[in-house]
């Protein structure tokens, strides 16, 4: 489980990469959100996979007595997510509207603001 | 020390944004009461400020969680200095946004972005949680997207695709890093990780992390490789969104950086050298930026790029002498660049334009004025005694102890470069005759305003200037305090054992 | 959408959703829910209702913009944080009353927060969804 886990974030990441590397405003933003995917995916990597194993402390025990899955990883990615959403909506809107005034999708049209002196 | 009132500075900063959001449209009771409120939360930051000076680290464990499990709110002296300069930028840039924001965008609900972004600053000095500090620095970079793009000229949305861009890859770096960190560690508590990463035998995969933080943070605070979105966005804002963009978001980066290099990942050799590199190419980048242009915002854009390579010198350097120096100039810095921006604003009501081969005049026309914006711009320069000054002699002072000869040459190098620019825009703006220069027609210009309304664009850079009188003349207080602050940066542990309320074992 | 179906359906879902939205913000201490969840079902139901009959109806049945919404539950979800400032223990520490009440269960401050994000969440949502809706 922890190889595929691995190959999908690593298949996120590159994805997002090239995709960030494409000239076009709408594929960068595509590709933010595939590498933000890849980011989160390795936070629950990296709180350790177990299966059916709950945190929960059973009855009459005061601490855990074998191993558990770590709730952490779940709490930090659904806040990931959260700001992500926020963030994402955010940068969709933006593209819209620049879209509309510049009437370009080139990313190297964007340059008016670096040519002036 | 627990005392559960240190999170009051960012809990007044998010009841004036929520406050303000009740008074969308009535844009005269926003400007009232956003002044109000800054003017409160500024007196709570001088209590706190007072109560950590006075007697030590203050901790809260939120939600009453123990403190590897919850997440910490840590008052040291170095947060807490933080938190009363920006404090001391949010309450000129309300006065001045009061004064200088066109309607339209108070309408949009600009005030309320503003305290926001402020909330987002004083959380991310206060926290003491690695994942809490990714969620402030969220809070931060959407209110200054929306802060940024409230305008929609074209410009401001060309500027703004590149902030937004790659804020959102730093973003997206700073989570991995996180993950990393967690996985090495398990803990997300800045103290408990300063502990435990110790203990990893793989050094690799901890500068591997290091490097993703650096990054992350680096793209933030606009050093070397990662700046170029600073100087093609920074200046398409109106004056007072840039003043809090170039006084304090990129210092957000750097203060993350130092926190995250003292606390976290120590004076490692290898990132000492990539430092350095850093630090005296961001300081060549910055300096020849700001000598080639000539819009007043790009110039000073450029030497917010420049000044954030002297202070990442102190981090490569990484002595207790080097650190005071960067964290006096950080506190310089945020004052004087907030300052300069808001004085670039004041110069663009003048004259209508911040090109400066068409500006002119200015010291004939407005001479008290003229020295009035003398004092952030030669702060800005270093000439003694004001406030640039004093840290220059740290770094080379640490410098020299520690033959690092090349970065102190960088130092001059950056000194000399922002003189000359300084120099050059002096003379272009205020000391050339004014007589024969286009003067644009639309628009109300300063002379048109009242009394009350000149006062509104004059009294925060009033308020600014004496702060960095004071940072320049009484430097002994601000050399303590710095010195107390490098102190406890290299030497973590009483932070740690306050957060964690145990007692260290000393090797 | 002019399906009658869909239109038939909605009419019913609304208020189905809207109360087991609610039923979700409630049990959400110790079940899984809670104001985050259960905000994003308020806000689908709306959303339905709204591809149904348009977004002018559905703005007549939220009667107020739900851009207020937000200051409203950001007030009350920091404000019971605020309250363990008052009998000195730190921010956000949950206070209980010590009976249970009839319905909902036992009731502290961390109810109030939830409901605090639930009013966010319905009315950060609806307003980018609206705003979107409208600059189509």
């Amino acid at each position: 489980m922890e190889i595929l886990l691995i190959i999908i974030i690593g298949l996120l990441h590159a994805g997002g990469l090239y995709m960030l590397l494409r000239r076009s405003m709408f594929k960068m933003i595509i590709g933010l959100i595939l590498l933000g995917n890849g980011a989160n995916l390795l936070i629950f990597l990296m709180g350790r996979l177990v299966k059916g194993h709950p945190p929960v402390i059973e009855d009459g025990l005061k601490v855990f007595t074998e191993i558990y899955a770590d709730p952490l990883p779940q709490a930090l990615v659904l806040t990931a997510i959260v700001i992500g959403f926020g963030l994402q909506s955010f940068a969709i809107i933006l593209i819209k509207r620049v879209h509309r005034v510049l009437e370009t999708d080139d990313l190297d049209e964007l340059n008016s603001t670096d040519e002036e002196i | 020390m627990n005392n559960s009132l240190i999170v009051l500075p960012i809990v007044i900063q998010f009841l004036a944004g929520t406050v303000l959001l009740f008074f969308w449209l009535k844009t005269n009771t926003q400007k009232v009461l956003s002044g109000l409120f800054s003017a409160i939360a500024l007196v709570i930051s001088i209590w706190l400020f007072m109560l950590v000076w006075n007697q030590g680290i203050q901790v809260t464990q939120s939600g009453n969680w123990k403190a590897p499990f919850g997440i910490s709110f840590v008052a040291d002296v170095f947060g807490a200095t933080m938190v009363l300069i920006s404090s001391i930028a949010g309450f000129a840039v309300s006065i001045f946004s009061a004064g200088s924001m066109r309607k339209e965008r108070l309408e949009f609900g600009y005030f309320p972005i503003l305290h926001f972004l402020i909330m987002g600053l004083q959380g991310a000095f206060l926290t003491g949680d690695i994942f809490n500090l990714y969620v402030w620095f969220e809070v931060v970079i959407i209110s200054s997207f929306v802060m940024m793009t409230l305008g929609g000229k074209r410009k401001q949305l060309e500027g703004a695709i590149k902030y937004v861009s790659l804020n959102l890859l730093a973003s997206t770096l700073f989570l991995v890093g996180i993950a990393f960190i967690y996985g090495l560690t398990g803990s997300l508590n800045m103290a408990d990780i300063a502990i435990k990463i110790n203990d990893i035998q793989n050094r690799g995969v901890i500068n591997v992390t290091a490097g993703l933080f650096l990054v992350a943070f680096g793209i933030k605070s606009a050093v070397f490789p990662m700046y170029f979105w600073l100087p093609a966005s920074y200046h398409t804002p109106p004056a007072a969104v840039s003043a809090i963009f170039g006084g304090l978001l990129t210092k957000l980066g750097v203060y993350a950086i130092i926190r995250s290099f003292t606390l976290i990942f120590g004076g490692d050799e290898f990132m000492g050298i990539i430092m350095s590199a850093i630090a005296a190419l961001t300081i060549l980048s910055g300096g020849l930026g700001a000598m080639m242009h000539q819009n007043m915002g790009k110039i000073f854009g450029y030497l917010i790029i420049c000044h954030i390579g002297f202070m990442m010198v102190g981090l490569g350097i990484f002595t207790e002498l080097a650190l005071m120096g960067t964290v006096f100039y950080l506190i310089h810095d945020i004052v004087v660049k907030t300052n300069l921006f808001m004085v670039s604003g004041v110069i663009l009501k003048i004259n209508g334009t911040q090109d400066i081969k068409e500006l002119g005049g200015l010291y004939k026309n407005y001479p008290m004025l003229s020295l009035l914006m003398a004092i952030p711009l030669f702060s800005l320069v270093g000439i003694p005694p004001l406030s640039g000054f004093w840290a220059k002699i740290f770094w080379i002072q640490a410098g020299l102890e520690t033959k690092e000869y090349i970065l102190i040459g960088f130092i001059v190098l950056g000194s000399f470069l922002t003189l000359w620019v300084i120099a050059k825009m002096w003379g272009e703006v205020f000391w050339k005759p004014g007589e024969g220069l286009p003067k644009k027609a639309n628009g109300i210009y300063f002379d048109q305003l009242s009394g009350a309304d000149k006062w509104q664009w004059i009294f925060p850079v009033v308020f600014l200037s004496i702060i960095s009188l004071y940072i320049g003349f009484a430097a002994e207080n601000i050399i303590v305090l710095s010195q107390k602050i490098a102190g406890d940066l290299m030497n973590p542990t009483g932070y740690i054992e306050s957060v964690l309320g145990i007692k260290l074992l000393m090797p | 959408m002019k399906s009658l179906i869909f239109r038939t359906a909605s009419t019913y879902l609304l208020p189905l959703m809207l109360l087991f939205s609610i039923f979700i913000l409630l049990r959400g201490h110790y079940l899984p829910g809670g104001g985050f969840v259960g905000g994003l079902m308020a806000a689908i139901a709306f959303l339905i209702h709204s591809f149904a009959f348009g977004l002018k109806e559905t703005k007549e049945i939220i009667k107020i913009n739900p851009g207020y919404l937000m200051p409203i539950g950001l007030v009350l979800a920091v404000g019971s944080g605020m309250v363990p400032l008052f009998v000195n223990d730190p921010f956000l520490t949950g206070l209980w009353f010590e009976e249970p009440f009839r319905f909902i269960g036992m009731v502290g401050s961390a109810l109030f927060f939830d409901i605090g994000v639930y009013l966010v969440v319905i009315g950060a949502t609806l307003t980018i969804m609206f705003s979107i809706t409208e600059s189509v």
